[in-house]
């Protein structure tokens, strides 16, 4: 989902990042009210952000003979809603522009707009319509890391499709191409992200219990179990 | 707390099996990053590209070296605050253990 340095016109590269900055700035303060708030939770912030660090150096193969890297914004963002993760991903892709020649400066707010807005609540809304449908924990944390990876990708083709429409079809033809490019790779690797999710999930429900009962993610354990 | 295990293998390979299997059925298969694929599609639209990167892996190596760094940060505060949280949890009061039936 990085578009390339370089790869946006000025005018779209400009209105992108106009259209990322709040969220990345509300983001941070998102962040820095956590961590004053509720110093233990600097633990699960780190893990939110290392699970995104990792799942997105990595390039995996996918059935349709392509390769392309999940994301791992839906763990953060089920964790400590999505404000929080515009600036942990944010930080990522500026990580990956500066180092490794990967997306780019110029393309950072559309990439952000992708990766770390769009992603963040696409998965978190996700999570929640499936714990009100009666869903539990797991299945949630599921459908909010698949649907946080897919839509950046679906997001990142729309916004190629804007800036490179087709001579002939337009915005529409131009976002099927890209969509062809990105989207049908990309559903593999969401099932293996969620299911990635579930894993991180299972270890958390131990041993961050009361981290998690404190976030809303799970009921409070009985009162007389407290003692 | 077997059948927890059971679940633990299954979901690894699960994730596994996602990822092995298009690499042994299709083993020709280029499995160029579908970043590259499109701004190839974008050049050859005529377009050109005006910015470049303030700083470029100078090959094919360090640029995976940088990756494998990447990954390997991640991955170790990722395994220390995990760490951090069950040596917390097992250090707690009695009535707050773990319960391992879940």
């Amino acid at each position: 989902m990085h578009i390339a340095e370089g790869f946006l016109p000025a005018p779209h590269a400009i209105g992108w990042t106009v259209a990322a900055a709040p969220f990345v700035v509300h983001g941070a303060r998102a962040v820095v009210r956590e961590v004053r708030e509720h110093p233990e939770s600097t633990l699960l912030l780190g893990a939110a952000g290392a699970f995104t660090f990792v799942l997105s150096a990595i390039k995996l193969p996918s059935v349709t003979g392509s390769s392309s890297h999940p994301t791992g914004t839906g763990a953060g963002a089920v964790l400590f809603r999505p404000p929080v993760m515009a600036l942990l991903g944010t930080v990522v892709l500026l990580f990956q522009a500066l180092l490794l020649a990967h997306g780019g400066l110029t393309t950072l707010g559309a990439n952000a707009f992708a990766f770390a807005v769009v992603g963040p609540w696409a998965g978190y809304g996700a999570y929640r319509l499936a714990r009100a449908l009666g869903a539990g924990l797991l299945p949630g944390v599921f459908v909010a890391l698949a649907l946080a990876d897919l839509a950046t990708y679906v997001t990142t083709s729309l916004q190629l499709a804007l800036a490179f429409p087709d001579a002939a079809s337009g915005f529409a033809g131009a976002a099927v191409k890209f969509l062809g490019v990105f989207a049908l790779t990309q559903v593999p690797l969401a099932v293996a992200e969620g299911l990635l999710g579930v894993l991180l999930f299972r270890v958390l429900t131990v041993s961050a219990r009361p981290d998690l009962e404190r976030l809303g993610l799970l009921a409070p354990a009985p009162a007389e179990e407290r003692g | 707390m077997t059948r927890r295990r059971l679940v633990t293998a299954l979901l690894v390979l699960a994730v596994l099996a996602l990822v092995a299997l298009p690499l042994a059925f299709r083993g020709d298969a280029g499995y160029a990053g579908t970043d590259g694929q499109a701004s190839a599609a974008i050049e050859e639209s005529g377009y050109t590209p005006w910015f470049e990167s303030v700083f470029a892996p100078s090959s094919k190596e360090v640029e995976s070296g940088l990756f494998a760094l990447q990954a390997a940060v991640g991955g170790g505060v990722l395994g220390y605050v995990l760490g951090r949280l069950r040596g917390r949890r097992r250090a707690a009061p009695p009535e707050r253990q773990p319960t391992d039936e879940t």
